[in-house]
């Protein structure tokens, strides 16, 4: 199983394998909601952690789809099927892969662009906490809807549509506790929720996952 | 490791292709399968690999003994000839890929990316992943498209010498490989067309998937 993670990381840090691209878009939206809705500090810094919340979360689902359809196309989803690697530990590894390609990074360079949006000097710590706690579930959450709409060609839309309902709790808890955090209020309750639709996500969804993987894979 | 197919009755998408197959394969055997393009062979091969679940009948073989190898090689091409067999091996918990690239004259290739070899070259290390898994039953969806005839020789050899260890192999394809092997053609099993409405009466979740 280390040899999977090892070359998928491997995978993502070669050219075309698509590392930095959640990280850009992320820089991306960050840089522009200043020119969106102009250069107030005091408004911006109400809104920083929501748009940053939501700026990480659209820039993991834009990866999505990389997860098991390159695999699939070359044919390597068949390979490993028929491995001695259980497929509910290959979905596991691609989602670990996927969070440390793209989850990480956010949660590491989120501190900076949290100074882009003014974020409040008490945000950050919260900030960081939120994403570090909550971005596995976008990571495993989203691994089970690439599971989902693996066969598909051009599923993005389609995989899109079926995740962002999913991704709702974890972006109104990891959003709470950040607003929180930032506004130098208590902000427990929504952390330890976010952290239980993180844990519970990571228990259950890739037995789903695999289960989906080896149906569409008929 | 004997694997035995008994009354197997196949389908692809809902709609049986083959049904009341009856073969085994002995250790050091091997089985070619011919018949017809679209007639089912794959389909065939990949339920025996277990990738997908017969209609009736069984396939009685420990699934953790077969090694697959289908049309496409399960390549990456930002890889190394070398990185892409020695995960393989890693995956497969065998040590060692020297034999494997020996055995398809691979050992010029290591460094290079596999999206820089050509065609022929790309089959030759996708089969050498057979190699590098050390399983006793070979399961091969038409292994020698593509290769030139030196390569396809290489092939045959590699085949010999896997069941001369004791090893068996299941191959679908069109040319003679000059093997010593049995020839099974799946035309005449052909499923009967009044079978495939029951498809979708049976089960009606198998007409989505």
């Amino acid at each position: 199983m280390i040899a999977l993670l090892v070359r998928d990381m491997k995978l993502a840090m070669r050219a075309g394998g698509g590392f930095g691209l959640g990280l850009a878009f992320f820089l991306i939206v960050t840089v522009l909601v200043p020119f969106g809705v102009g250069p107030e500090s005091g408004l911006l810094s109400k809104i920083a952690p929501g748009i940053l919340w939501l700026g990480a979360l659209l820039a993991c689902l834009l990866s999505l789809d990389r997860i098991f359809a390159l695999d699939w196309e070359d044919g390597s989803l068949d390979l490993l099927a028929t491995s001695p690697l259980p497929m509910e530990g290959v979905v596991t590894i691609k989602a670990l892969a996927h969070w440390l390609t793209t989850g990480l990074p956010l949660c590491l360079a989120a501190p900076l662009f949290g100074l882009l949006l003014s974020l409040p000097d008490t945000g950050y710590v919260w900030l960081v906490l939120s994403l570090v706690i909550g971005t596995p579930a976008l990571s495993v959450v989203g691994t089970f809807g690439a599971a989902l709409t693996v066969g598909l060609k051009r599923g993005g839309l389609l995989l899109s549509l079926l995740v962002l309902p999913l991704y709702v709790p974890t972006l109104i808890f990891g959003a709470e506790v950040a607003r929180r955090g930032a506004l130098g209020m208590d902000a427990m309750t929504p952390l330890l929720m976010l952290g239980g639709i993180t844990a519970g996500t990571i228990a259950l969804l890739p037995f789903a996952s695999a289960l989906v993987l080896r149906v569409n894979l008929r | 490791m004997t694997l035995t197919v008994s009354d197997l009755t196949i389908s692809r998408g809902g709609i049986p292709v083959l049904e009341g197959l009856n073969f085994s394969l002995e250790p050091g055997g091997a089985l070619v399968l011919r018949g017809p393009n679209g007639v089912g062979k794959t389909t065939l091969l990949r339920t025996v690999a277990g990738l997908q679940p017969a209609v009736a009948g069984t396939v009685e073989c420990d699934p953790e003994s077969i090694a697959y190898a289908a049309h496409s090689d399960g390549l990456k091409g930002m890889l190394t000839v070398s990185e892409n067999l020695h995960f393989w091996a890693d995956i497969f918990g065998t040590k060692g890929i020297d034999a494997a690239l020996k055995g398809f004259d691979l050992e010029g290739l290591v460094d290079r990316p596999a999206s820089a070899l050509s065609a022929g070259q790309k089959r030759r290390l996708g089969l050498a992943r057979l190699l590098v898994t050390g399983r006793p039953i070979w399961i091969l969806d038409e292994p020698t498209v593509s290769l030139d005839v030196a390569s396809v020789e290489m092939f045959a050899d590699a085949v010999r010498a896997h069941l001369a260890a004791g090893g068996s192999a299941l191959i679908a394809t069109h040319i003679d490989l000059g093997l010593e092997a049995e020839v099974f053609d799946v035309g005449p099993y052909r499923a009967k067309p009044e079978n495939s409405t029951d498809a979708f009466s049976g089960s009606f979740d198998e007409g989505f998937l």
